[in-house]
């Protein structure tokens, strides 16, 4: 268990409700976090990752499990004696000390000498590009420079682990967009493991090694971000993850690990589906947007035709939304790579759309 | 007419505060100047007040007599207030302290009746409230017949207690009287604490001893400070409950002023020992608040 920084283990929690119901915040998750891993826990507001992190910190106990720590079962050990420091969302900054008073804080706790204490704030206010800020107060400071604070202060503590609960979502998006990089960054540079709550997949897949989505209390999937991404295992991750389409249908013949699918709305395409499947049965298939394509030169096994609805210029990409003869609409994206790629269709047009087996995955739940 | 008094903001202003300024220059200013005016001046024979200036009444309250003597009698008094006051405020603190912080931890469904319930010994009048520490506290009081009554069954000889009218008596009515003054700024700047502080402090490895220490206690002294003004100068100037439960023993520079004005028939003087424990009780106010801050920024947090 040496190299496990944090294990979950069929950790659950339930809490009375305001009507006196029981509400379960976290059902039956089993996590393992690597040492020097930057683990995201992801997932919409209520979904239990919050509660989950406040387990490892030690702020809420599990109702059933039980929380590792380098292979510790924490039981019921406060927050002050775990080997763990916390980047709270609203920052929690002492508004009565100084910068340097909240810095030097957890230190003060752990009877560190003064010199070294000194030392060892500066060195932490430095490493969040801080230096000399010991004397002001955290009122004096932009919500940025106080995040970077909240920061110096758990991490200048050494703790085996540090959880961050959606730490910058009171930025800025262009002030977010930096801290992401900065965080990711910093994490490698001081080597400790990071577990980190956010609700948006784009902040977790830019910094994360590892992502483990949640929904109402359970863990949906455990991944990389390119995992999760390519290859979802329920139709929330893949629609929470990213921008995705669905076809519904049920699997007709297979070949491999390719199925053909017949679809609902009439016509069938081939899919890739890892898992076995029974035939007959009902599912989706979920395809990416980009990987579709409407092109006349992209070549592929499947193709569906349509109308385009609408035509979306975004930058770096064109999308169109195309109707198919059901009446479903597909969301295509083709890379402006070339000036004129927004210029493929236009509405009302009567398209094909093409896509690989590869692209498409079947999901049965 | 109306559209002038809409744009004109600073007239706005005059007008919400007229009614209020109104009262508080004909009912405190101008007494107060006249206060300071009577303390310099003299008494004929009959009571009256001669505006004759003389620095006497303040000598006397020193304790120079008017043959060159001295006498410490209202040094004294004054020193005894001072102590009651001090007594009355720190004892106000260490019981309120604790229950303002169980009822701003409480749940908040049970917030609003626990500070009601504080609330309530308010609304019988003051003087009955203290009359009723009487009751309890004289030798054939509540209290003294109950202890009789344990000693009875327990077969102890028991002399009652002579605790009414004491200096003791008075210190019991007033702690009782300004608790609610207390607890209520105490709540209140405790309540505003962010639980996250509560959990950051915990992370970063304080105990709950700690905790208090070092982020509950300095982030409520705006509470304490609000609570120890609105304690210790009622309470350093009053003359009711030590009328009521000091009997004729304890004498306060309440007791002085008032006795100076109604039964000595000397304004000059009583004005004189008001000024006094103005002056006092401002620069301990002063003093105070310098020392522990009013706290603005804290509130803020």
């Amino acid at each position: 268990m040496a190299d496990i920084a944090v294990a979950l283990q069929h950790v659950s929690k339930r809490f009375p409700g305001p009507a006196g119901e029981t509400v379960t915040a976290v059902k039956d998750v089993s996590l393992q976090i690597q040492d020097g891993e930057f683990f995201a826990l992801l997932g919409p507001s209520g979904c239990g990752k919050t509660t989950s992190l406040r387990m490892i910190a030690g702020f809420e106990l599990p109702t059933e499990g039980e929380v590792y720590i380098h292979g510790r079962a924490m039981g019921k050990t406060p927050p002050y004696q775990r080997p763990v420091n916390t980047v709270f969302q609203s920052y929690a900054l002492f508004p009565h000390m100084t910068i340097g008073e909240n810095v030097a804080f957890g230190l003060q706790m752990k009877k560190v000498d003064k010199r070294e204490t000194a030392q060892r704030v500066k060195q932490a206010l430095e490493m969040v590009r801080l230096p000399g800020y010991e004397k002001r107060k955290p009122k004096q400071l932009s919500g940025g420079q106080q995040q970077r604070v909240a920061l110096a202060r758990a991490l200048v503590n050494r703790p085996e682990v540090l959880l961050l609960d959606e730490p910058l979502g009171a930025l800025d998006l262009k002030l977010r967009k930096e801290m992401q990089l900065e965080l990711k960054k910093l994490q490698r540079e001081v080597g400790i493991t990071f577990v980190f709550v956010t609700h948006d997949q784009e902040e977790a897949l830019t910094m994360s090694d590892r992502i483990a989505v949640m929904s109402q209390g359970v863990a949906l999937q455990v991944g990389t971000a390119n995992a999760i991404y390519e290859h979802p295992n329920c139709k929330f991750v893949a629609d929470f993850i990213g921008d995705t389409n669905f076809l519904e249908g049920t699997i007709g013949e297979k070949e491999g690990d390719k199925v053909r699918v017949e679809l609902l709305g009439g016509g069938s395409v081939w899919a890739t589906a890892p898992q076995p499947l029974t035939r007959g049965a009902a599912i989706s298939v979920t395809v990416r947007p980009e990987k579709m394509h409407i092109r006349a030169d992209a070549t592929a096994v499947n193709e569906l035709s349509g109308r385009v609805a609408n035509v979306v210029y975004i930058g770096t990409d064109t999308q169109y939304g195309v109707v198919l003869p059901g009446g479903q609409e597909m969301r295509v994206r083709e890379q402006n790579s070339a000036a004129d790629s927004r210029f493929l269709a236009t509405e009302g047009d009567a398209v094909t759309i093409r896509f690989a087996p590869e692209a498409a995955r079947v999901l049965t739940e | 007419m109306l559209q002038k008094l809409r744009e004109n903001r600073p007239l706005q202003g005059t007008l919400l505060m007229l009614p209020t300024l109104l009262v508080m220059v004909f009912l405190l200013v101008i007494p107060l100047l006249m206060t300071v005016v009577t303390s310099f001046g003299q008494r004929d024979p009959d009571g009256n007040v001669i505006y004759a200036f003389t620095l006497e009444n303040y000598w006397r309250l020193l304790g120079f007599t008017a043959d060159g003597g001295w006498d410490s009698l209202y040094l004294n008094i004054l020193l005894r207030s001072l102590t009651l006051a001090v007594q009355t405020t720190v004892l106000v603190i260490l019981m309120a302290y604790p229950l303002a912080y169980f009822i701003a931890r409480a749940a908040s469904k049970y917030r609003t009746l626990l500070l009601f319930l504080v609330l309530v010994p308010m609304w019988t009048n003051f003087v009955i409230r203290i009359y009723a520490w009487v009751m309890i506290l004289r030798s054939q009081g509540v209290l003294n017949s109950t202890l009789a009554m344990v000693a009875g069954l327990l077969h102890v000889p028991f002399q009652p207690l002579d605790m009414y009218p004491s200096q003791g008596a008075v210190l019991i009515g007033m702690v009782y009287e300004f608790l609610p003054f207390m607890i209520l700024p105490i709540f209140t700047s405790l309540e505003k604490i962010e639980p996250s502080l509560y959990e950051a402090s915990a992370d970063l490895g304080a105990n709950a001893w700690r905790t208090l220490l070092r982020v509950t206690i300095p982030l409520s002294m705006p509470g304490v400070v609000a609570g120890t003004i609105l304690t210790f100068v009622p309470v350093i100037g009053t003359f009711v409950v030590s009328d009521i439960l000091g009997g004729k023993q304890v004498i306060l520079v309440g007791n002085l002023v008032q006795r100076q004005f109604l039964d000595a028939r000397n304004p000059p003087f009583g004005s004189a020992a008001s000024v006094i424990l103005l002056v006092m009780t401002l620069a301990l106010t002063l003093y105070y608040t310098r020392r522990f801050g009013l706290g603005e920024e804290i509130a803020a947090g």
